[in-house]
């Protein structure tokens, strides 16, 4: 049972690769994403940048936003619950949700413990900084990955950071013998059934997608370039100046990352990316990235 | 050895290339009309249809897809289904029409309604089980004169053919099971 669980929420994971999701705030900017081409849209009160902008308590969604959204379009619905906060990811299932990002762009419930989300029927995505975050998501059940970088930023880096430290990590499984995988998976706090996962595939379990701070069709290009499987596009599009052609010229590069004639002309004639700020403008205890382990 | 195309806009095209692979066969994924011009057959994968029908018209491709699927053996899983029927609801774009199927999308209703079970499969007069995903999967809710049922699940239709098209509501591509690739690579 459980083995077919864990199937049908990877599942629905694969159906999304090679795609882009989509946050947001009502049923209008739903249409709008699903109109572009967008495999999925992530349904939030505020965009990251905005919940960076306003301060406070950044919660789960009102549901009845949830619904608006999920009448509006046919592409799976997500939708954010606050790290631990299993009480929010239970009103999300109730709802139907497709997929549950228990994600540090909200302000976190629980300082010491994510959810345990093999409780749940509803895949989880959660985001990671590195090989070793990454693993201990997978082993409370997340059936996806994403790379943190820094939400609302407009700013590429976080996620290179971390998709690459990702990256280099598992390649440097696959050169360890046995014994020197135990006292790896020790290091980085991950169990060492999984590390012996990688090891073996030189990869993670479960899809690998990029999150956090993609702004334009080249920022997605590069994700895909190093290894993301999908995009997440959060502020990036309806912090433009021009949204519809944006989520459009994303979708396209994303599709076609490796060619870059396309990602070329998706990036021509685009009016203005979100404006973006600089990493070490942000105080450390304002970084998003930095909430969860 | 043959060389499946497999459209690789957007969805599981991997675990198809992989499926493909395991049967001695060359995988090539098709991102543009000229990617089909080596291929003998062709698969849509799952993966969501909407995406894939608005890439397909963005990237002009359907010119060149439709004269594929008019000569050649193609074979479609879930939304590659939905994409290859004569009719579904709520698409941005008609589907190729290429087997006379109506189908109703998400018609089991949302994730927390996907599962797996067991099909019954019948592809030469010899009845077989299959493990079968179905994940927000279509169903077939009509179908014309020349479609021929191959898998059913209890009274669900979720596996038919008509002439050289295939089409299947769940995803082979995600069970070790290589029975519909081969079946579509070699016998289709």
């Amino acid at each position: 049972m459980l083995e077919e669980q864990f199937k049908l929420k990877v599942g629905l994971a694969e159906m999304l690769k090679g795609g882009v999701i989509m946050d947001v705030t009502n049923a209008k900017q739903a249409k709008i994403a699903e109109d572009a081409g967008a495999v999925a849209v992530m349904a939030l009160e505020r965009i990251p940048a905005d919940i960076r902008a306003d301060g406070g308590v950044a919660r789960m969604s009102n549901p009845k936003m949830i619904r608006e959204i999920q009448k509006e379009v046919t592409i799976p619905v997500m939708a954010k619950c606050r790290i631990g906060h299993f009480a929010e990811a239970q009103v999300l299932q109730t709802l139907g949700i497709d997929f549950i990002d228990e994600s540090e762009v909200l302000t976190p419930a629980d300082e010491d413990n994510h959810i345990w989300k093999h409780d749940f029927k509803i895949p989880f995505v959660c985001g990671c900084r590195n090989l070793g975050e990454a693993l201990r998501r997978i082993s409370e059940g997340a059936a996806m990955i994403r790379t943190k970088g820094e939400a609302g930023s407009g700013n590429i880096v976080e996620a290179v950071r971390h998709m690459r430290r990702v990256q280099a990590e598992i390649k440097h499984v696959t050169t360890l013998d046995k014994h020197e995988r135990v006292a790896f998976a020790k290091n980085i706090g991950a169990s060492l059934e999984l590390v012996q996962y990688v090891a073996e595939h030189g990869k993670l379990p479960v899809p690998n997608f990029a999150a956090g701070g993609v702004a334009t069709p080249a920022d997605a290009s590069l994700m895909m370039q190093l290894g993301a499987e999908t995009v997440f596009v959060g502020s990036g599009i309806f912090k433009s100046s021009d949204p519809e052609a944006r989520a459009k010229a994303i979708v396209l590069a994303t599709t076609h990352y490796d060619d870059a004639d396309v990602v070329c002309k998706a990036s021509e004639s685009l009016g203005e990316a979100m404006p973006g700020v600089e990493i070490s403008s942000i105080p450390e205890n304002e970084m998003l990235q930095n909430r969860g382990w | 050895m043959a060389s499946i195309g497999v459209l690789a806009l957007q969805g599981d095209f991997e675990k198809h290339g992989q499926a493909i692979e395991r049967l001695g066969h060359t995988p090539v994924p098709v991102k543009n009309g000229d990617d089909l011009k080596g291929c003998d057959r062709l698969i849509m994968p799952g993966g969501e249809s909407t995406a894939i029908l608005k890439l397909i018209e963005r990237l002009d491709m359907r010119t060149v897809l439709s004269d594929f699927i008019g000569s050649h053996p193609v074979f479609g899983t879930c939304a590659g289904l939905i994409m290859l029927a004569r009719e579904a609801d709520r698409l941005p774009a008609p589907p190729f029409a290429a087997i006379d199927i109506r189908v109703r999308r998400n018609a089991y209703g949302r994730q927390i309604d996907s599962f797996v079970d067991t099909v019954t499969i019948d592809l030469d007069g010899q009845e077989r089980k299959m493990e079968a995903v179905f994940i927000r999967a279509p169903k077939i809710v009509a179908l014309g004169p020349g479609v021929t049922v191959l898998g059913r699940h209890g009274k669900d239709i979720v596996l038919v053919r008509e002439k050289h098209v295939m089409a299947a509501s769940f995803h082979p591509e995600l069970t070790a099971d290589g029975l519909l690739h081969d079946y579509f690579i070699n016998k289709l």
